[in-house]
């Protein structure tokens, strides 16, 4: 396949691994987080850890939008599902993310609510405009790549006219994750994560750019590479990260030149501008509350905005105590260290929510790399 | 007087007539479907008997039966359609086995409302695929349910056949050191089937292989009749098939990334669609377990066929009591090769 095949070339795969090796110093260890689950999934299924030296960990991040979506929203989601005449319309990965009472929008599909799977935001109003005697909510998640998409979703509607669609609007945002997790006390005090360096994602960067962590590179002073999502583009970002931490320098660098540039997609962002805006706190699975941390939607668009049209209340539920997917999404623990993995909790029978979506840091490791823990 | 015959019966409307509750019903509108469609195009001496059941001349041996359901939507897909899917499957069921298949039975679930044109089509095209294969549909049954409980046509084959001496293949049969070969390229079925899903629309040249497979197997039992398993790779792919013979063994296996055939096209497809083709449905294509001696000559029996051209060795069975399948990643990593997880397409065959 060409201009894929080029990015998972094995014989150039070995050059970088070596390069890394040589590169990183011996008397030190390197700690990366990957933010991005799209990176943990590439570097599970190509067995990228299989390449690096011993001293150089990747350490795995939130940025998985199925995994960081708390209890209460999905709960949400499946009483909206509930109504009467209701269509609710949501990414495939929402569908199995387990919610309370044992229920996920999948189960709640088999009790007989009107869920569908879509691809996109336009499959969600087409649905709208099939059928205009019923009600149709999109339930909208994920960061930066997926939130213009819904913008244009809910201008086109208003443009329609269309008073059977609205938004349930789960938008989140990369840097205030990252900033949280460098804010958090087990990285800023008590050191029990060392975290050297960060792969921040592509696809995000498309949009927003690089200038949004400029200020937390220096702030922190921990270097950022923003890198695509095949394996060579991990490995590269990997040893350019090796090199800034040897340099002592904390900048943010673009290994994905082939599509990012520094201010992003200003056309996007001042779409995603003129729908959403901040909220002032939302709660993340495994972070808590994280203020200025995701989207809704705005004054003008109310009419949208599934929130305010069905007086939705967010109840924040706990996860199953046993389950580690909060301080797994933290970087904190592994999969391997939670009692639930590959026993009770399995891509099958999904407890947390790190086990339901392939980007998800314990799904990846139970998909691709589970023979190792022997 | 009339000019009309007195035993005069209107032929079915095949061109504009819809299928009716009274189809189903088993009266003279269900007999005059079964002699204008079924029987015509299937025409065999058993259904030309008009009993309820076929009686079959059995030859000696261990018999096989296997059965399936075809709920594939849509009907018509490119390279295939549900009859000849519905025939294909069943005898590649019966084949798995190293078994001749001798026979199959049909039985047809139609939707109130579905246009007759579309039926006839379907069964021309199960007639003409059990006439290529050898394999004559020797009974049936036809069932009508209101529009709404059915989706235009469900079909179930069941299929009989009979393993030669000496030859016995099972699931159970894969030891440390045999060779692990498939017949051809990966995922064309799904990928043709999911090129026409409303959501997803997508032009390609792909076909789905849907194909008989018996005389493929024949060629390789001839060659080494000690194939220790066949199985083909249906729902859940390749990665599947190989979990379940995994599993049923208790062993290990470890395929190689680089010796897999797939279709450019295929992979091109399933990259877009964020799907692994390890996962996507085959009809056409078999998978083989074979001691390691017999590896070279079974993979020379399946090039020479013309279902087997592009047969591939792609990996090892090993000793792993955890029945782990690995794969050696073209990038030089390795990995896990699961069991599909969740539904990855919902009706593919």
């Amino acid at each position: 396949m060409k201009y894929i095949d080029e990015f998972r070339d094995g014989a150039i795969a070995q050059r970088l691994s070596a390069a890394i090796a040589i590169e990183a110093r011996a008397e030190r260890r390197y700690h990366l987080m990957e933010f991005c689950g799209g990176h943990t999934h590439a570097i599970s299924r190509y067995g990228i850890s299989d390449l690096l030296p011993d001293n150089v960990r990747m350490i795995h991040g939130p940025g998985c939008p199925v995994c960081v979506l708390p209890i209460g929203r999905i709960d949400n989601a499946i009483e909206l599902g509930k109504r009467r005449g209701m269509i609710v319309a949501t990414y495939a990965d929402t569908m199995r993310v387990p919610a309370s009472n044992g229920l996920s929008l999948q189960k709640a599909k088999a009790q007989g609510a009107d869920i569908r799977m879509v691809y996109s935001s336009a499959d969600a109003l087409r649905i709208a405009r099939d059928n205009p005697g019923r009600e149709i909510v999109f339930f909208a998640i994920g960061f930066e790549t997926t939130t213009p998409p819904t913008a244009v979703a809910i201008r086109r509607a208003a443009e329609l006219g269309l008073t059977n669609f609205s938004v349930f609007c789960n938008h989140v945002l990369t840097p205030a994750a990252i900033a949280n997790i460098l804010e958090s006390p087990e990285v800023r005090e008590l050191g029990t994560i060392p975290l050297d360096g960060f792969i921040g994602p592509a696809h995000v960067s498309t949009v927003i750019g690089t200038q949004p962590y400029e200020y937390f590179a220096e702030e922190y002073q921990r270097p950022v590479v923003v890198a695509g999502f095949e394996p060579l583009d991990v490995m590269q970002a990997i040893l350019m990260l090796v090199r800034q931490l040897n340099d002592g320098r904390a900048e943010v660098e673009n290994e994905f030149t082939r599509a990012v540039t520094r201010d992003g997609n200003t056309k996007a962002k001042a779409l995603v501008a003129e729908v959403f805006e901040l909220r002032r706190s939302f709660e993340w699975r495994g972070l808590g509350e994280v203020p200025y941390s995701a989207l809704r939607i705005k004054e003008t668009y109310r009419a949208f905005d599934a929130e305010e049209r069905y007086g939705i209340e967010y109840r924040s539920v706990a996860d199953n105590r046993a389950c580690e997917c909060g301080a797994i999404l933290r970087g904190v623990k592994r999969p391997t260290d939670c009692k639930l993995f590959g026993t009770v909790c399995t891509p099958e029978n999904p407890m947390g929510s790190c086990m339901v979506s392939s980007e998800g840091a314990c799904a990846a490791h139970y998909a691709y790399g589970r023979f190792k823990d022997r | 007087m009339s000019a009309v015959r007195p035993d005069y019966v209107r032929p079915i409307d095949f061109r504009h007539g819809r299928v009716d509750m009274t189809h189903g019903a088993g009266g003279r509108a269900t007999a005059q479907l079964v002699e204008e469609l079924f029987v015509d195009a299937f025409d065999n001496a058993w259904l030309r008997t008009r009993n309820d059941g076929a009686r079959i001349d059995v030859p000696p041996g261990r018999m096989v039966i296997a059965t399936d359901s075809h709920v594939v939507s849509p009907l018509f897909f490119p390279g295939g359609d549900i009859g000849c899917l519905a025939v294909h499957g069943t005898i590649n069921d019966v084949a798995m086995s190293g078994a001749r298949p001798l026979y199959l039975a049909a039985t047809f679930v139609l939707e109130e409302g579905f246009p007759l044109a579309d039926l006839r089509r379907i069964v021309t095209s199960m007639a003409a695929a059990s006439r290529a294969a050898g394999v004559p549909v020797v009974t049936g049954d036809t069932k009508v349910v209101e529009q709404g409980k059915g989706d235009g046509v469900f079909i179930t084959t069941t299929g009989v056949g009979v393993v030669p001496d000496g030859v016995d293949i099972a699931g159970d049969r894969a030891r440390p050191g045999d060779a692990i070969l498939v017949s051809g390229s990966i995922g064309d079925h799904g990928v043709a089937i999911m090129s026409l899903r409303e959501n997803l629309t997508f032009e390609t040249t792909i076909e789905s292989d849907t194909a008989a497979l018996h005389e493929l197997v024949a060629a390789m039992v001839a060659a080494a009749p000690g194939i220790h398993c066949l199985r083909d790779p249906t729902r859940g792919g390749f990665a599947t098939t190989l979990n379940e013979i995994a599993r049923q063994s208790g062993c290990g296996m470890v395929i190689r990334e680089r010796e897999l055939p797939i279709k450019a096209q295929v992979k091109a497809a399933c990259e877009f669609l964020g799907l692994d083709p390890l996962y996507v449905a085959n009809e056409g294509k078999l998978v083989a377990i074979v001691p390691p001696h017999d590896a070279k000559h079974v993979l020379a029996a399946m090039r020479a066929h013309p279902l087997g051209t592009d047969a591939a060795i792609v990996g090892e069975v090993v000793d792993d009591p955890h029945g782990f399948v690995q794969m050696e990643t073209a990038f030089g990593g390795r990995r896990n090769v699961d069991w599909l997880t969740g539904e990855q397409l919902p009706r593919i065959c």
